[in-house]
């Protein structure tokens, strides 16, 4: 993991202090609202329908147990006890008073965390593969150039005011845990024929009212331009992105009007001067920080089998954890998704346990994942079943990792003041109808993701059934749509037809997985099949 | 103009600034100003001529400017680059690192503010056009 030196705890301690600076100024009535609003929106403070809404930073989703305990403290020192793990791998409270604040940001400093550019038109927190340094098919461990990202993108003076919110991600496996082609920059780290490390570069994906699947600009970028070739490719954008609207105004915009061979000229032009500047770091520094994601001491000639006597751990065991590349090791998912429960809530209690385990059985570390979930990345195969008793003893041992009960829901109109629909009553509705872990998983992978808003922040469209709540003549509405993924076969999903009432959308759901039962052929997963067959079975099933 | 929003140790540039168009029609002139939404690049050929160029904020959202400065800074610029519009205080240190090195806001900028502003961070992560080290070269000096 990456440990903070001197200078970029000095750059986050100083973030503090400027905050604290700029709260005063505002609770003493120096600046007002207006001009107040985009500074803490820079700093990831937002005001909801009912309080502040603080979001914290969790770059590309990796936390030791000292930080996880912090968040722990947080939540209860500062909110009502209990936090909320998001889709961009990050936590956010949702009742802060504003004089907290810097107390709150100056109490994350201490252990390493930060709130930069968590929200406003700026460069947000990089993504990752949540199973980075573990997974069996990774080519390399991204996270290293995820870190080199965030201290570029920290304070970028050019690229503070875009047009829009930026969001980038980084995987280095042919499969996409990370959602990556759906963000405004997607990179892939692989090995090109001639052996070299190097990045496929996507750019202009997203989701919102116009998603996107971003298309490749650029086939193969090695490491060493990394950061000069996407400084062009900002500026591109900061330049040539549309401002006069901002449902407009992100990058996919600008690079589906200028189409993607056109925008990727314009930033090979670019990118032949910015080159010239001496932008991106020594060698030395990649390495320098490369060296602290090294593996952890695995023991080596260990156990490589699990003991499966205990038939409700084997159900978890085959459901929620995950091949590691070390033998004798393995990925342990923990879901945030109860039957009941609020997807990616966890309680303070919860969240000190998971600290602990890590801390225990994980080499100390401990994941976040765009489905709102959490990750032990590196788990004693030996020790699996008695870091399942004590996930069962604290609820958080739900095993239904990828069935249709682990939903990505958007916070909804319970909290935002975006919203047209809640969100979470409904998922809580969708998990309770589907309570039977034998019936889900029958059904296989069935990723459902639930927006309360156009701006999708619940991943609608890249589900395999999404539902976008909208509000029609005042009333909450539901549309359905299907056919949509956010892995490495991205695709958008596609509305049934018309929308349903909230128990209506339910009853919609159960006639397409029930058409999706007599359709299905064997080891068909209801996206397979949805492809294979169409639409159409599917709405005269639910229309019929 | 304000000297507190002026970094430069020159006598400043008192002509008026014409427009881009103007002045590409009539090259002439010393001092020009670019609207967000022009094109700093159309200024390079003259560069050498220019003791004044003063760039459009017509909304602090609108961020265009930051890299117009950049341009006309990696391009060689060296005279008085002038941020002038919706400019507020906590935006001037961003503006600082672009290349301005003079400012005209719409509204009042607290001196003692915008002192602390200026002073907060010691270090910065990237190259811009300041002449700042990055922190990846003090780590590797």
């Amino acid at each position: 993991m990456y440990k903070y030196d001197e200078y970029d705890q000095a750059i986050v301690d100083a973030r503090v202090e400027e905050f604290r600076d700029q709260v005063q100024r505002r609770l003493a009535g120096e600046i007002s609202e207006d001009q107040f609003k985009p500074l803490r929106l820079m700093n990831g403070l937002y005001l909801q329908l009912h309080a502040y809404m603080l979001r914290i930073a969790v770059p590309y989703g990796t936390m030791d147990s000292r930080q996880m305990r912090m968040l722990a403290h947080i939540a209860r020192k500062y909110d009502r006890d209990y936090g909320h793990f998001t889709t961009r791998q990050n936590i956010q409270y949702n009742w802060i008073k504003l004089e907290d604040a810097p107390d709150i940001l100056a109490d994350l400093a201490s252990v390493e965390m930060h709130a930069i550019q968590t929200s406003g038109n700026c460069i947000r927190n990089t993504t990752s593969d949540q199973f980075a340094g573990a997974a069996a098919d990774e080519v390399t461990d991204p996270r290293p150039w995820a870190e080199l990202l965030r201290q570029w993108s920290t304070f970028h003076p050019e690229f503070s005011y875009l047009p829009r919110k930026f969001k980038i991600a980084v995987i280095a496996a042919e499969e996409d845990r990370a959602a990556m082609r759906l963000h405004d920059i997607g990179l892939q780290l692989y090995h090109n024929d001639a052996g070299e490390l190097g990045f496929r570069v996507f750019v202009g994906g997203g989701m919102g009212r116009t998603p996107m699947v971003a298309p490749v600009i650029r086939e193969f970028l090695p490491t060493a331009d990394f950061l000069s070739y996407l400084e062009a490719c900002l500026r591109v954008y900061n330049r040539y992105g549309r401002r006069d609207n901002i449902y407009k105004a992100r990058i996919k915009i600008l690079v589906h009007e200028l189409g993607a061979a056109e925008y990727a000229r314009q930033v090979e032009e670019e990118w032949a001067h910015v080159k010239t500047l001496g932008l991106d770091p020594p060698p030395g520094e990649f390495e320098r920080i490369a060296a602290q994601f090294a593996p952890p001491a695995f023991e080596t000639g260990i156990a490589d089998t699990v003991d499966r006597s205990d038939p409700d751990f084997a159900v978890w065991l085959d459901q929620n954890v995950k091949a590691h590349k070390q033998p004798g090791y393995a990925i342990v998912n923990i879901s945030l998704k109860p039957v009941g429960g609020i997807p990616g809530d966890a309680s303070s209690a919860q969240i000190d346990l998971m600290a602990d385990l890590a801390e225990t059985y994980s080499f100390d570390e401990l994941r976040v994942t765009h489905a709102q979930n959490i990750v032990l990345p590196h788990v004693k195969k030996a020790e699996l079943y008695a870091v399942w008793q004590k996930l069962a003893a604290a609820d958080l041992a739900s095993a239904n990792l990828d069935l249709i009960s682990d939903i990505i829901a958007c916070p909804g109109l319970d909290y935002c003041s975006l919203a047209n629909a809640r969100s979470i009553p409904l998922a809580q509705k969708i998990a309770k109808r589907f309570e039977s872990l034998d019936r889900q998983r029958d059904l296989g992978e069935l990723k459902l993701k639930i927006s309360g808003c156009i701006n999708a922040c619940g991943h609608h469209h890249a589900g395999h059934i999404g539902i976008l709540g909208v509000d029609r003549k005042g009333t909450e509405n539901y549309q359905l749509l299907l056919g949509g993924s956010g892995a490495e076969d991205a695709s958008l999903g596609r509305i049934t037809g018309p929308g349903f009432d909230e128990d209506g959308v339910v009853d919609a759901i159960e006639r397409t997985v029930e058409k999706y039962r007599t359709l299905r052929t064997d080891g068909e997963r209801f996206l397979d099949t949805y492809r294979r067959v169409g639409m159409d079975p599917f709405k005269e099933a639910i229309y019929g | 103009m304000d000297n507190a929003l002026r970094f430069r140790d020159d006598a400043p540039h008192e002509e008026p600034a014409v427009t881009l168009d103007a002045f590409i029609g009539q090259t002439n002139a010393g001092a020009v100003r670019l609207e967000s939404d022009e094109d700093a690049r159309k200024l390079i050929p003259y560069l050498g001529q220019l003791a004044l160029i003063e760039v459009a904020f017509p909304k602090f959202r609108d961020g265009r400017g930051y890299s117009a400065a950049r341009i006309l800074r990696e391009a060689g610029y060296t005279g008085e680059l002038r941020a002038a519009g919706d400019v507020l205080v906590d935006q001037i240190p961003f503006m600082r690192r672009c290349g301005f090195d003079s400012f005209a806001p719409e509204a009042d900028i607290d001196a003692d503010a915008l002192g602390r502003a200026l002073a907060h961070y010691e270090h910065v992560y990237q190259k811009a056009a300041d002449g700042r080290s990055p922190v990846w070269a003090l780590r590797h000096g």
